[in-house]
């Protein structure tokens, strides 16, 4: 059983909450990963690990409440337990020999972004980071990513807070104003992923991108997570969940993430209707 | 006075056209005159060829001896003497092949049920034993750590809690029992059946620790910094391979291991579980081991109309346990022989809707000794499927040795351990199929009490220096 130890609403949709883990808080580095399953009947769900406080024992997890599992998560509250959370799963991000970093968040894979932002800002990189929202109401971690890079651009679809427009588009002007980066690193929607790499190919700046496919096990078990990268079948759990954005076949990661859609959707009305998320069973 | 009929007593089951649309098990297991009637069948032969049968040596004859005075806790006594998992072993092993395949009666008629035996002696214990207070043992204080919950990793900590040490055992997943839990179905193997025994192991004082990965929560020098003297790997082989044909990205296209652990460890087949289920109408299976067969049954109660298996050589060359092979068969499943899957054909929205096979015929034994599959040039053609389930092979999982310095592996991924299971790295030993690849739980078994009693001695010779 692991407690939770703080909660926090960052926006109506995403919830931040520091989980006792105290092995896993000992171990984590930028870019991995945790997995969770909330009670007996729940499902195994992958979570970044946004931060550690291996003094307290801590580790925090940032999500979005999408579907049936965090929605439940996200109806716990301090001293609740949690029944399994696994970690540290997946290769940390690669930051060595990184000077000049540009870190691109869409939503709340602005989450997955920061403990990466943070990692190189500590390693003395140069770092800038893009955070692109839909809208103000649902920006999250400015502070946090403030102080971690030397650059924050926040980008709104619809221009409510900080410049109107999307990430592809600053991205695409720093790199036109001559900005040299030695890597990009995009983290969000799969689409956003897929964009920007496209928008930094003709710059010839290699990109990163934290995939997340669907996932049981998150140890090379199941095959669950394969993605394509380069031609190649690789398993994202323990062969990333990062990977050279330049290789990786966006669309298919994209159907195979739909492939619960239906259910999803019947999930989310049914929970929110019946309880507001709490159990009716066990 | 022995019982000279020459077939075994049958055991009941349930019928065929009622079980496959459940995941109750399928062989109900003796009632007390039906096992003191088959263990009447045993001639109690003095050179035991059964026992040499057995990859354990489980002292058959006298526990079948026992069984037929109705003294059933001896003979489970005696069982666990060797064995620590009888009701898993009495439910999976292939017997066909190892006792049952040397019982003298045998020869004129089918050899004596062994397996079910077994099974019988362990499930009594199990239902009708009085709970006897764990044997307090001497602690020694001395830490050992086990890797894996498998019936490796189990077996090995059962004999080292015996014997006084302090062992934990550390499992990636959430629950303990590694394919017992997470692949063998309910349906053939009850989940109960796993707790029971897992817990009469923790009665030795065992600790088990879930949610750990070894190689990433600790790594193999952590344990030792943490004060364990000695480590057991019995991780397994659980790395699914898959075919590298066209079309294994689709959506409908699953390893077995991915199918069957969302059935069995996340129970998807059950109501109240959020884990989502497969939805299937008609399969393929591709691969003829017991894993092949699993998948495929589970499908068929999972509700689908059609379930095949694609397997590219003959009946004969089935590698699963004919029992399991004779189930499917009363269940309705397919087979489709020397066949063997060219490409996966997907629609516009990147669904399966075929799989393109070929046929096969036999040709000169290769290094396996089996004859060797050659494809019949233009012999294509396609079964309309919407799900396929990839059952060809696994293999060990390279987590551990990519994090353990001085850990050797061969070119398959195993890890590479003498007849003790002792590795290439002092104080750590191995065994099951993270050191033999994909084998069965006996063997597994096996492993992890040879590696028991060799840490034991390498314990002991440490503690001298
Ligand atoms: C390595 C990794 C790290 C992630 N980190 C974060 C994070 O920090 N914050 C965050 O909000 N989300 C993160 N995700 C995504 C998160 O795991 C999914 O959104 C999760 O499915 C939500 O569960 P749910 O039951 O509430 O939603 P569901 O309704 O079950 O699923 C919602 C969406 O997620 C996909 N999905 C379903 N099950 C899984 C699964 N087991 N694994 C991955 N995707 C699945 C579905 O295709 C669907 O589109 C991460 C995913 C991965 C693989
Ligand atoms: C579907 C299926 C059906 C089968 N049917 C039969 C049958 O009928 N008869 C038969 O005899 N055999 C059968 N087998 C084979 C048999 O189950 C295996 O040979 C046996 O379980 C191997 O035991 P093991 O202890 O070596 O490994 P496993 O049972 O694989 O257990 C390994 C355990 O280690 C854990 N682990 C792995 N890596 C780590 C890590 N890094 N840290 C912590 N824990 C870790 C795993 O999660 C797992 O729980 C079947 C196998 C499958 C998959
Ligand atoms: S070989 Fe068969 S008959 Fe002889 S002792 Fe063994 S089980 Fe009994
Ligand atoms: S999640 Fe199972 S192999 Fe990656």
């Amino acid at each position: 059983m692991f407690r939770i130890a703080t909660k926090k609403k960052l926006n109506d949709a995403v919830t931040l909450m520091e989980i006792e883990a105290p092995e896993i808080a000992k171990k984590a580095l930028a870019g991995q990963f945790i997995i969770f399953k909330i009670d007996e009947f729940g499902e195994r769900v992958p979570l970044t690990i946004a931060d550690t406080d291996p003094v307290r024992g801590t580790v925090t997890i940032i999500f979005q409440i999408v579907g049936r599992s965090t929605m439940l998560l996200d109806q716990l509250n301090v001293g609740d337990t949690i029944a399994d959370f696994v970690g540290p799963l997946g290769i940390p991000t690669h930051i060595e020999g990184i000077k000049k970093v540009c870190i691109v968040g869409g939503g709340v894979g602005c989450a997955i972004a920061y403990p990466s932002a943070k990692a190189l800002f500590n390693a003395g990189a140069e770092v800038d980071i893009i955070a692109g929202f839909r809208s103000q109401d649902i920006v999250i971690l400015e502070d946090e990513m403030k102080k971690v890079c030397k650059n924050y651009y926040l980008m709104t679809d619809d221009g409510t807070a900080g410049e109107k427009g999307f990430t592809t588009t600053k991205l695409k002007s720093l790199l036109e104003a001559g900005n040299q980066y030695d890597m990009v690193i995009a983290i969000g929607p799969i689409i956003m992923m897929k964009l920007l790499c496209d928008t930094a190919k003709p710059f010839n700046v290699p990109c990163t991108v934290s995939l997340n496919p669907i996932m049981i096990d998150g140890t090379g078990m199941c095959g669950c997570c394969r993605v394509t990268v380069d031609g190649v079948m690789r398993f994202a759990c323990v062969e990333g969940p990062d990977f050279d954005g330049h290789k990786v076949d966006f669309d298919e990661l994209m159907k195979r993430n739909s492939i619960y859609k239906e259910r999803e959707q019947h999930d989310r009305e049914h929970v929110c209707k019946l309880t507001g998320g709490i159990r009716t069973h066990g | 006075m022995a019982n000279m009929d020459k077939k075994k007593t049958p055991i009941p089951e349930q019928e065929p056209q009622v079980r496959n649309k459940n995941f109750e098990e399928v062989a109900l297991g003796y009632t007390e005159e039906m096992a003191k009637n088959e263990a009447a069948r045993c001639l109690n032969c003095k050179n035991k060829p059964c026992v040499e049968g057995c990859p354990v040596n489980v002292r058959i004859p006298e526990f079948i001896g026992k069984i037929s005075e109705g003294d059933y806790e001896a003979a489970y006594e005696i069982l666990t003497s060797t064995n620590s998992l009888p009701a898993v072993c009495g439910r999976v092993c292939p017997q066909e092949s190892q006792c049952e395949a040397k019982c003298v009666r045998g020869i004129k008629g089918e050899p004596v049920g062994i397996g079910r035996l077994e099974r019988f002696a362990a499930d009594r214990h199990i239902t009708c034993a009085e709970k006897k207070a764990c044997p307090t043992i001497q602690k020694n204080g001395v830490k050992v750590a086990v890797v894996g919950s498998g019936p490796a990793g189990l077996t090995c900590a059962g004999d080292l809690a015996m014997n006084g040490f302090d062992v934990t055992v550390f499992e990636s997943l959430h629950d303990a029992g590694g394919v017992l839990i997470y692949g063998i179905p309910e349906f053939r193997l009850p989940k109960s059946i796993v707790k029971k025994e897992v817990e009469q192991l923790q009665g030795y004082g065992i600790t088990i620790k879930t949610d750990m990965v070894i190689g990433k929560t600790m790594t193999i020098d952590e344990l030792f910094a943490d004060g364990y003297e000695a480590v057991f790997i019995g991780s397994g082989a659980g790395l699914p391979q898959f075919l590298n044909i066209e079309g294994e990205s689709l959506l409908g296209v699953y390893s077995a291991n991915e199918y069957l652990t969302r059935i069995n460890l996340m129970k998807s087949y059950k109501d109240g579980y959020d884990t989502p289920a497969v939805k299937s109408k008609r399969v393929a299976v591709v691969g003829g081991g017991n894993v092949a067969m699993d998948a495929a049954r589970c499908a068929q109660r999972m509700g689908a109309e059609k379930v095949y298996i694609i397997y590219r050589r003959s009946m004969d060359e089935l590698p699963a346990r004919s029992e399991e092979v004779h189930h499917a068969i009363e269940e309705g499943i397919e087979f489709q022989l020397l066949r063997n899957p060219v490409k996966i054909i997907g629609d516009e929205n990147s669904r399966v809707v075929g799989i393109e096979c070929v046929e096969m015929e036999l040709g000169e034994p290769d290094a396996s000794g089996r004859r060797r599959p050659i494809a019949k040039e233009g012999s294509n053609f396609v079964i309309d499927v919407d799900t396929v389930i990839i059952s060809v092979g696994t293999s060990p999982n390279p987590l551990i040795k990519s994090t353990t310095k001085g850990l050797e592996a061969n070119k398959h991924g195993c890890l590479v351990a003498d007849e003790n299971g002792a590795t290439t790295r002092e104080g750590v030993f191995a065994g099951g199929d993270a050191v033999t690849g994909a084998a069965t739980v006996i063997l597994a078994a096996g492993a992890g009490k040879t590696a028991a009693s060799a840490m034991m001695k390498y314990l002991e010779e440490k503690k001298k220096k």
